[in-house]
């Protein structure tokens, strides 16, 4: 297990270091200059030069990408171009917000979704397990903003019960979970069809393998075959998933905070966005990329513990 | 004979399987409306009317219409258009680039062959969105903007569909005779590789269809979509929220013609995939 986890891990230092990259130059090569941005249209041209020389952009671009990876390894993302205010505090402040929020998103996914697939592929076509199927497929076509919106205008609009903006007072968890209730909710409903979904084919699958026919074979009762043969195995391929999970639900997560003003990361970036703040962008990205790789890391790790064949490959 | 029996059983299962058929006829519907959205629009998208702002659905206006006394209807059948197209056309241009790059990297194998999948694997650990957002940034506002972005979005998940396969076909018998008698790379890919995965392909084209239809519009919602004044659907949901007290049916309507068009292509897809995978069929 010790050499698997050190040589996975060793597989995800070049991804995040190409991931870092690619954000670096793909905010490079994004048209509008940074010191042109922060002083505006009407600034001379000696101004944006000095400005330019004083934010370290006249220098070449693997110089400061050298830079910025060394700031990283310190956990400093730099300063932002519109307000000048180091990024790592406001990432500090946004981060817990999306966390709570995806972190919300998976645990109802899986208390709902995991029960539910396991019940639809076990009654097979009938009327529940249509019902079921349409339902989930209904999850995974609404945009998790149009979800968002409808139990906005239901639950806060029309039911006053919720608030309708806001992400509450961090250190207030009575008021944190108020404010989280319905941005979870969305995205945990939408997790629930893709786990739903994920969970049947992988139970379905597992009926059909031999050792399933076996222990029905030697006369275990239907609750054994289903607890102990069917469901640790088909649960192995869900739990091989939550790699994938956690890049739907980080998706997912901006679209939902942007629709309850849930001040987090991905307003973050859609706020930096709309003034042109590169770095802060940038940074964003890269919390965003590390996020993904970390978690599929953990997922690995997971997977390699439950699952030894994955070890030995 | 024994093609046309094949796709003959391929259609009577077709036609017998449920999920497909209605996904199929829903999908067709909305392609013929966005074909004749332009004559079936009662209203011009476009044309404002003040003294009718935010007028509630009613008989003259079905959808009601917006902030600005927009016809809401009109503009979702234009917005439905427009997503169609987006749709398609970045759906069948990531399929050609992203199959292609599958096939060749399985082909090839060795050092080439790590480099692509390695490649496309990173790209595919960026949320869609996030993604989306990033060459949205590099590229700027602009239809054609958005469909190359979304193009970038579906290689990856081509490429994936034309690899695996294709590992197995180029160890086969026909693969190997026509190396034997000189046949070269791009033909043997071309005419002996893809016409085995060819299935796979269009099956999963119809459920990313659903996908990249939902990617539109989210990347119109985020603000990074095609710019106003075109109506898109996504666009109608974001300037809707604003008003979703004293008129929600701005964004209601055009929330729901997003959620009937992905759910119109997930259902054919899956019900495809559901017929054509041999291994379900057989359940």
């Amino acid at each position: 297990m010790l050499a698997f986890s050190i040589r996975r891990i060793l597989v995800a230092i070049p991804t995040l270091l190409i991931v870092l990259t690619i954000t670096f130059v793909l905010i490079r090569i994004a048209p509008g200059d940074p010191a042109e941005v922060r002083l505006g249209d009407y600034a001379s041209k000696e101004a944006v030069e000095a400005l330019r020389r004083q934010m370290g952009l006249d220098r070449p671009m693997w110089v400061q990408y050298l830079e910025a990876l060394k700031g990283l390894l310190q956990a400093d993302f730099g300063r932002s171009i519109i307000n000048g205010r180091p990024i790592s505090g406001d990432l500090k402040r946004a981060l817990p917000y999306t966390i709570q929020l995806t972190l919300f998103g998976i645990i109802f996914g899986a208390l709902f979704g995991i029960p539910t697939g396991v019940y639809s592929a076990l009654r097979r076509n009938t009327l529940t397990d249509y019902i079921g199927r349409t339902l989930s497929l209904g999850g995974l076509s609404i945009p998790s903003f149009y979800l968002g919106i409808l139990l906005m205008l239901v639950f806060s609009i029309h039911i006053p019960l919720f608030p309708v903006v806001g992400g509450g007072d961090i250190h207030d968890l009575a008021d944190n979970l108020y404010h989280l209730f319905l941005p979870g909710l969305t995205l945990g409903l939408v997790m629930t069809a893709y786990v739903t979904r994920m969970t049947r084919s992988s139970v379905l699958n597992t009926l059909n393998e031999d050792f399933i026919r076996t222990a029905r074979a030697k006369g275990l009762s239907e609750r054994k075959v289903i607890y102990k043969h069917l469901l640790r195995n088909a649960l192995l391929s869900i739990v091989a998933l939550i790699g994938v999970y956690s890049i739907i639900l980080t998706g997912g997560s901006v679209m939902v905070e942007i629709v309850f003003s849930r001040p987090g990361l991905g307003r973050m970036m859609i706020g930096a966005l709309k003034q042109r703040d590169y770095t802060t962008l940038q940074a964003v990205m890269i919390v965003f990329a590390t996020f993904v790789v970390l978690i599929n890391l953990i997922a690995d790790l997971i997977y390699g513990l439950v699952d030894p064949r994955v070890r030995r490959k | 004979m024994q093609r046309l029996s094949k796709g003959r059983k391929l259609l009577k299962t077709f036609l017998r399987n449920r999920t497909s058929f209605i996904g199929a006829c829903m999908s067709l519907a909305l392609i013929i409306i966005a074909i004749f959205s332009y004559w079936l629009a009662p209203y011009d998208p476009l044309k404002q009317n003040v003294y009718h702002r935010l007028t509630p659905p009613e008989m003259i206006h079905i959808f009601g219409t917006d902030e600005y006394g927009r016809d809401v209807f009109s503009r979702v059948l234009t917005g439905a258009r427009i997503s169609l197209f987006v749709g398609i056309v970045s759906v069948a241009l990531g399929m050609i680039i992203g199959t292609m790059m599958g096939m060749v990297a399985g082909y090839a194998g060795g050092k080439l062959e790590t480099a692509i999948m390695r490649f496309l694997d990173i790209m595919m650990s960026f949320p869609d969105e996030v993604f989306g957002v990033m060459v949205m940034i590099v590229l700027g506002p602009g239809m054609l903007n958005v469909i190359i972005a979304i193009t970038i979005l579906m290689i990856p998940r081509f490429a994936r569909v034309g690899h695996a396969p294709t590992l197995g076909i180029k160890e086969m018998d026909h693969i190997v005779s026509a190396k034997a008698i000189g046949a070269g790379s791009g033909r043997i890919i071309i005419r002996h590789i893809l016409p085995n995965i060819f299935g796979d392909v269009l099956v999963m084209s119809s459920l990313w269809l659903g996908t990249a239809i939902r990617l539109e519009a989210s990347l119109s919602f985020l603000g990074v979509g095609v710019p106003p004044p075109t109506p898109t659907l996504g666009n109608m949901v974001r300037v809707g929220v604003d008003f979703l007290a004293s008129g929600p049916w701005v964004s209601l309507f055009a929330g729901l013609a997003i959620l009937f068009a992905v759910f119109a292509f997930n259902l054919l897809g899956d019900g495809l995939r559901d017929i054509t995978d041999p291994k379900l069929y057989a359940r």
